[in-house]
């Protein structure tokens, strides 16, 4: 016999399709009349659409498209225009930044121009899509915490490709697009300043990372588990508590002595996320301009244990005298 | 419901299933190198050490001949680098190159038949300039090949060109540079193990010799200009060091610091001279024999072949296991040439 459950449910109700609520003056048209989708309601709601575009999100679009499309047509002609290649080296392709050379200076097209370009066309079109999320969260009249959620990673955006260039005199210090390419850069991010590892600030943007991935698992499970007495209805039982909280928090009491609120835990979740980006776009921003070698910086100051000697006698050749480096 | 979960699950463990298709299988062994609780452990994965054992078998060396008797240039015409061993010394060393370098096509690879002391094969030129070569690498690096030594096997495995060589990349992005430049990067290149990394860091290492140390020397900044691009070709560097002995970073490197020595396993020493080696060869032996070289032999930059780490090691750290090959061949071992154009100095 069919189940209802909270996920992967095998029993979809489908009434008539849900416009929402009325939109005020100044609004656009919603666009795409509303239908079901089986498979998406086994995953979340049936029903797609509709959907707000407006000025901000069509904006946001074509500065978006402008820019996936320039990396592509960039990684295309990489690969002299073959198709094939396109599709086989796609994961290694990538629309590198301007080299040392130009400093802060505009390159030629091919040189990081048209990096340059994606860059400016990709920062606009998440400055219009924030705007959006912002003015669409004002017009169902809910709070902003979702466009101030996603202003902690533009920060991040900002720092790796704006910010710390800027202030390294280089637009040669920002992340290029690609695949690989950008994991390399990270990689070698890390080598040139000397190991990100003893970074302070990207240590606790990882314990805010796995911080989330924790809370949100402790969250879901006990929201699952009570949900056989109502928790799922978290909004009223923030304000009308029921059996299920008593018995979430009774449980969180019982195992670790503190338990957060059927309210509090959204802000301890929202916190750890946002605060992910904003550590971690402080520690990228530190990096080159204000240290310059994490781990000597740690060595300095008794971060960095010292170990005993394995292999004795070996010296750097390059200090050895009448030795070419 | 049942048959539901159990079509998800053989869906979901089929893409798991593909998603290790490109993993090695386990078990692997790990050895460890340096302080407990660095990370320091070599890490060998015991089928492919194995299929390496063959590639890396030392061919049998035929036996000693007197060192006696007439010298080579009594007995032979045009010889420029070996004429102070005996004749019969002489005759084992070109027997032994033959199969060497050439068991199919044997001495008149390099010979003309019609007369031996002839030159006009450039092959001879070249073999004649490689056996400078392997004496200066015996003679004078002993810093990165100890008393192990060189001989032509250890890059040549019968092949007439060693199978593990390198030409300059051309870099010229293709149509009409308007757009789609990878800076020399970006491609799945073996030469840095498939990444994305710079694909020839030689030309600026192994041949010219830009800084390939990018790391600040204090905690602050104090003048050090190496961006992040720099450090991704020294990236690719170290990558194809590494995939070229088969070992981890954590075979010369504490990688909690790249940079400093503290900690450091003596191989990192061994490879740094490794480094000053090839690169000198290189300019030394090689690049000077790119007029000699037909253009079929040249790259697609019209340079000469040249060496890299893999040329000898081939996926091993001791190439030929470290099997003391040139033990056997002793003329091979300090440099014999009296010839004025070879002044081959000494770094």
């Amino acid at each position: 016999m069919a189940q209802y459950q909270n996920l992967f449910t095998a029993v979809q109700v489908a009434g008539p399709t849900s416009d929402g609520i009325p939109l005020k003056k100044g609004n656009d048209p919603r666009l795409i009349k509303p239908f079901f989708v089986y498979l998406a309601g086994r995953l979340g709601n049936a029903q797609i659409g509709p959907v707000y575009l407006g000025t901000l999100g069509t904006a946001s679009l074509i500065f978006g498209i402008l820019a996936f499309n320039i990396i592509g047509m960039n990684m295309l002609a990489s690969v002299n225009f073959d198709p094939i290649q396109f599709i086989r080296q796609l994961f290694w392709l990538a629309l590198e930044p301007p080299a040392p050379v130009y400093g802060l200076h505009w390159p030629a097209l091919n040189q990081g121009g048209w990096w340059m370009i994606t860059g400016l066309f990709l920062t606009i079109s998440i400055f219009l899509w924030w705007a959006r999320t912002y003015r669409r969260a004002r017009q169902l009249g809910m709070g902003t915490h979702v466009p101030w959620a996603f202003a902690g990673a533009i920060w991040l955006y900002l720092v790796l490709g704006f910010f710390r260039p800027l202030l390294m005199g280089c637009w040669c210090e920002a992340v290029p697009f690609g695949i690989f390419p950008h994991l390399d850069w990270t990689a070698a991010f890390s080598l040139r300043y000397g190991n990100l590892f003893y970074n302070p600030f990207h240590a606790l943007s990882i314990v805010f990372l796995y911080g989330s991935v924790l809370l949100f698992a402790m969250h879901g499970a006990t929201i699952l588990a009570v949900s056989r007495y109502g928790g799922e209805r978290e909004i009223e039982q923030i304000v009308d508590r029921g059996t299920a909280t008593e018995r979430a928090a009774l449980f969180w009491r019982w195992t670790m002595g503190f338990n957060a609120t059927m309210e509090s835990i959204h802000r301890w979740a929202w916190w750890f996320a946002v605060l992910c980006p904003l550590v971690g776009g402080i520690g990228i921003l530190l990096t080159g301009t204000v240290v310059d070698n994490w781990y000597l910086w740690a060595v300095k100051h008794g971060v960095a244990p010292h170990y005993p000697t394995v292999f004795p006698n070996v010296v750097d050749p390059a200090t050895l005298p009448g030795v070419k480096p | 419901m049942k048959s539901f979960t159990f079509k998800y699950l053989s869906w979901l463990s089929l893409c798991a299933l593909f998603l290790l298709t490109g993993c090695e299988r386990p078990p692997m062994e790990g050895v460890q190198h340096g302080f407990r609780g660095t990370g320091m452990v070599e890490i060998y994965n015991p089928r492919t050490v194995e299929a390496k054992a063959e590639n890396n078998a030392v061919p049998f060396a035929l036996p000693a001949a007197p060192t006696d008797g007439p010298r080579a240039f009594q007995v032979f015409k045009n010889v420029q680098v070996l004429g102070g061993i005996s004749s019969a010394q002489f005759s084992r060393l070109m027997v032994s190159m033959a199969s060497w370098v050439a068991p199919k096509e044997g001495c008149l690879y390099c010979h003309n038949p019609a007369n031996f002391a002839d030159d006009s094969k450039y092959t001879k030129v070249v073999a004649r300039r490689m056996i400078q070569m392997t004496q200066h690498i015996n003679a004078d690096w002993s810093n990165h090949v100890a008393d192990t030594g060189v001989t032509c096997y250890t890059c040549h495995r019968g092949n007439n060109i060693p199978q593990q060589v390198w030409f300059k990349r051309d870099a010229t992005p293709p149509g009409s540079n308007f757009m789609g430049d990878k800076s020399g990067q970006n491609e799945p290149a073996a030469s840095v193990g498939l990444t994305s990394l710079p694909n020839d860091p030689f030309t600026p290492f192994l041949l010219g010799s830009d800084p390939i140390r990018v790391n600040g020397t204090t905690a602050l900044p104090n003048g050090n200009r190496h961006s992040i691009k720099q450090a991704e070709w020294t990236y690719g560097l170290m990558t194809h060091m590494s995939t070229s002995l088969g070992v981890n970073c954590t075979y010369c490197h504490n990688t909690r610091s790249f940079a400093s020595w503290e900690g450091n396993p003596p191989q990192r020493a061994t490879a740094w001279y490794g480094i000053r080696m090839v690169r000198d060869l290189n300019l030394q032996y090689l690049e000077p024999l790119t007029s000699t070289f037909p253009h079929e032999r040249l790259g697609e930059t019209g340079d000469v072949a040249k060496v890299y780490c893999a040329t000898c090691h081939q996926g091993v750290y001791k190439p030929l296991n470290g099997a003391k090959m040139a033990q056997d061949f002793p003329e091979l071992k300090t440099v014999t040439s009296a010839q004025s154009d070879t002044k081959v100095a000494k770094r």
